[in-house]
């Protein structure tokens, strides 16, 4: 028998599936070695340890009550976030307009839902979205069409969270884009100044940028200009979201092939047309993915604004659980603002998820 | 004759970045020109000499000794020195804790990877200031007075005033030994690398030799000098716990929420990391008869580790500015003295450029640090 019996048939064998791995009996599984067994019994004890928040947050909880001294001994008490629930969403805004501000987040919910499919990204997606923002903040101020007008002071909730967080990605992304392209410039002015400003912006704690903003920019700008509390926290956050974004650009920018310019130029496309028509509409489409990343660090830095005294969602809950009649319910009160982020944040990375599969199979050119 | 001039691609060019920078010239004097009138119409006098002034308030806790008579100064070096000191100390735990949860996550283990999976997706979905404050209101609302503490471990005790557990109390003779101990194990360590790399390992008796002649002068040293080292426990005297190490509600709270949000995110680079390594390392470690410890420590990690680096600069980066939020709980680092020193004094220009100032020295060190440790290990992977 030699090697040339067997040659032949190997030409001939198709290639298969990679034989599954055998099915673990779950004793097996749980302590077959020694680190499996070491595995169940930490992982088992770091369980047992959760019992007693187990306990606090389902089986001592007081689930609804109109009584608030019930409250005061063992578990949770959800029912304060039942009583509370449209200061820690609305904030201070008066009451009887609270409808606007629930209109504004059916919009934004609209919109979204609206933008979620790549098909319909286009020009006339982003002239309604700048069409909505405006009547958003219309419907904010009031002051037109019979509105009671209500200064920003007035805001707050989670309105104010969902305001900061779109409108700072949507004035920065313009930013963005010129930062980007400027870091990418062969000239060296422009290059050094975009160098500058993202280096110096990404060196820095977002809660300095909020110090410069609430504290510094009064005294930066002339007298007459007064810009309230409210813009003053957005222009930090803006600033903050373009650089960032600006990055993430880049990152796109450089995976578009030097072919592209190259072919442009041979068809004598004026260099910015080239960029602008040719370069940039593909690196973005390359990095849709990442700038839901930054979407996710945005909305998670607009709790930040709490710190120069801005009424977000998270100071409405602090602010709640302040009420004397209630017996401190502050864990209660986190535990419900972190599970709306929870959910904001988790929709947005689980939709990045679906889009970057759909990217990958529709190999958008 | 001007338009051929206004076509000249380098004029163009030329002119049209002399123009960009004068317009940001021109922005900038702008700024300082209202920044001056602003200052001369209210009153305020810039200049750096109110730091020699004497403090007047008071910093509740601080790694350098400190008190309300010190200079302005001496309170911003301080709430430097704190800030310096929760940032090593939350990247050391952070990434402690990361490289379990990674791991975990990485196991076949299902138990362990579905709890790993859980604890990375919710803790890196809430922001950090949301985690701050939860654990602060846990440290200071949900745990009983200290008479009836909480006590999970053996001589750990969580109460509404902190949280108490047993310290090591070091005499200055065990601190010199402790020292030494570490010195001279480094220099074994660094010995028996340099001899690997030369190719003498295995000559590796002097190694030995001199690693038993340290421990024999090691041992000889505590019989003589026998240094004093006290594991003191707090006890509950009268109203309040004595012995120990306190811990207060405001670091307890910053620690357990910078380290639980930091580790899901290292976690994450870590479990990266690895998987970037292709599969086809490991067996190629297996087919040229490498133990499976081998293949880890010489193939896998310092293939992973060149990966890893870069996303985990910017998430120590990240976390050094993060340490900012520690105002929120009221822990006096250096944004919460800054922000006392602009109330006391009025003198905001200069304390939030001293705090900017120095955010930016800090991370363009710790940028250096790690691109040197990223070149140190790329080195290690030519060779």
């Amino acid at each position: 028998m030699t090697v040339f019996d067997v040659a032949p048939t190997v030409a001939h064998i198709e290639p298969s599936a990679p034989p599954k791995p055998p099915h673990k009996p779950l004793l097996q599984l749980f302590f077959g070695d020694l680190i499996a067994s070491v595995l169940t019994v930490s992982t088992g004890f770091l369980l047992i340890l959760m019992i007693p928040a187990l306990n606090w947050a389902v089986l001592d909880a007081v689930w609804a009550t109109d009584d608030p001294s019930t409250c005061r001994d063992g578990g949770a008490c959800w029912a304060f976030i039942a009583a509370k629930f449209r200061f820690i969403i609305f904030g201070v805004y008066p009451p009887d307009e609270q409808w606007r501000p629930l209109l504004v987040m059916g919009l934004i919910l609209a919109m979204i839902l609206a933008s979620l499919s790549p098909r319909l990204w286009g020009q006339r997606l982003i002239a309604a979205w700048i069409a909505c923002v405006a009547a958003m903040l219309t419907l904010m101020w009031g002051g037109v069409l019979g509105m009671a007008p209500v200064p920003t002071s007035s805001w707050g909730g989670l309105p104010v969270t969902l305001l900061l967080a779109l409108l700072s990605l949507g004035l920065g992304f313009p930013f963005a884009v010129f930062l980007a392209l400027g870091r990418r410039s062969s000239l060296p002015i422009p290059r050094m100044l975009s160098l500058m400003t993202i280096e110096l912006v990404r060196g820095l704690p977002l809660v300095g940028l909020l110090f410069v903003a609430s504290i510094l920019l009064p005294l930066l700008l002339p007298a007459g200009w007064s810009i309230d509390k409210l813009g003053r926290t957005l222009a930090a956050l803006t600033v903050f979201a373009a650089a960032y974004l600006a990055e993430v650009i880049r990152g796109g920018l450089q995976g578009v092939p030097a072919g592209q310019i190259e072919a442009a130029k041979a068809l004598g496309i004026p260099g910015w047309k080239a960029v602008w028509h040719i370069v940039l509409p593909q690196a973005l489409q390359k990095v849709i993915p990442p700038l839901t990343n930054t979407a996710i660090v945005m909305v998670k830095n607009t709790s930040l604004v709490l710190i120069v005294g801005v009424f977000d969602m998270l100071s409405a809950a602090r602010v709640a659980a302040t009420d004397p009649v209630w017996s401190a319910p502050y864990v209660e009160s986190y535990v419900f603002v972190a599970l709306i982020y929870f959910l904001i944040c988790f929709g947005i990375s689980n939709y990045s998820r679906w889009l970057e599969i759909r990217v990958q199979s529709r190999s958008y050119r | 004759m001007i338009s051929a001039v206004l076509d000249n691609r380098r004029f163009r060019s030329w002119g049209g970045q002399i123009l960009l920078l004068g317009g940001f010239a021109a922005l900038l004097l702008w700024l300082v020109m209202n920044t001056v009138t602003n200052l001369d119409a209210r009153g305020i006098r810039v200049g750096f000499d109110f730091l020699w002034r004497q403090a007047n308030f008071p910093i509740s806790e601080s790694v350098l000794p400190y008190n309300p008579s010190d200079s302005f100064l001496w309170a911003y070096v301080t709430g430097v020195g704190n800030t310096l000191a929760i940032s090593v100390l939350a990247i050391f735990l952070s990434t402690a804790l990361g490289l379990l949860v990674g791991l975990a996550r990485r196991s076949k283990h299902p138990l362990s990877s579905g709890v790993a999976g859980v604890f990375v997706t919710t803790m890196r979905n809430m922001p950090l200031i949301v985690h701050l404050l939860f654990w602060y209101a846990v440290a200071t609302t949900a745990l009983p007075a200290p008479r009836e503490a909480y006590n999970p471990l053996p001589g750990v005790f969580l109460s509404l005033r902190g949280f108490y557990i047993p310290a090591v109390e070091l005499d200055v003779t065990s601190w010199v030994m402790v020292g030494l101990v570490i010195a001279v194990t480094w220099g074994v360590w660094r010995l028996r690398h340099h001899l690997m790399g030369t190719g003498r390992w295995h000559d590796r008796h002097p190694v030995l030799a001199l690693s038993g002649l340290t421990a024999t002068v090691a041992l000889g040293a505590v019989l003589l000098l026998q240094p004093s080292a006290v594991v003191s426990s707090p006890e509950m005297r009268g109203f309040n716990f004595t012995g120990g190490l306190r811990l207060s509600p405001e670091f307890a709270a910053l620690m357990l929420g910078l380290v639980i949000y930091t580790s899901a995110f290292i976690g994450e680079i870590i479990r990266g990391g690895i998987d970037a390594v292709s599969i086809g390392q490991w067996e190629a470690g297996r087919a040229i008869g490498l133990s499976e410890r081998h293949t880890l420590t010489k193939i896998i990690i310092p293939q992973a580790l060149r990966i890893i680096i870069p996303p985990m600069t910017s998430q120590y980066l990240s976390t050094v500015k993060n340490t900012t939020l520690a105002l929120a709980v009221g822990y006096p680092e250096l944004g919460l003295v800054v922000g006392t020193v602009i109330n006391q004094t009025g003198q905001a220009i200069e304390s939030i450029g001293l705090l900017l100032g120095i955010f930016l020295t800090i991370s363009i060190a710790v940028s250096l640090f790690m691109n040197w440790y990223n070149a140190h290990v790329a080195l290690v992977e030519a060779r």
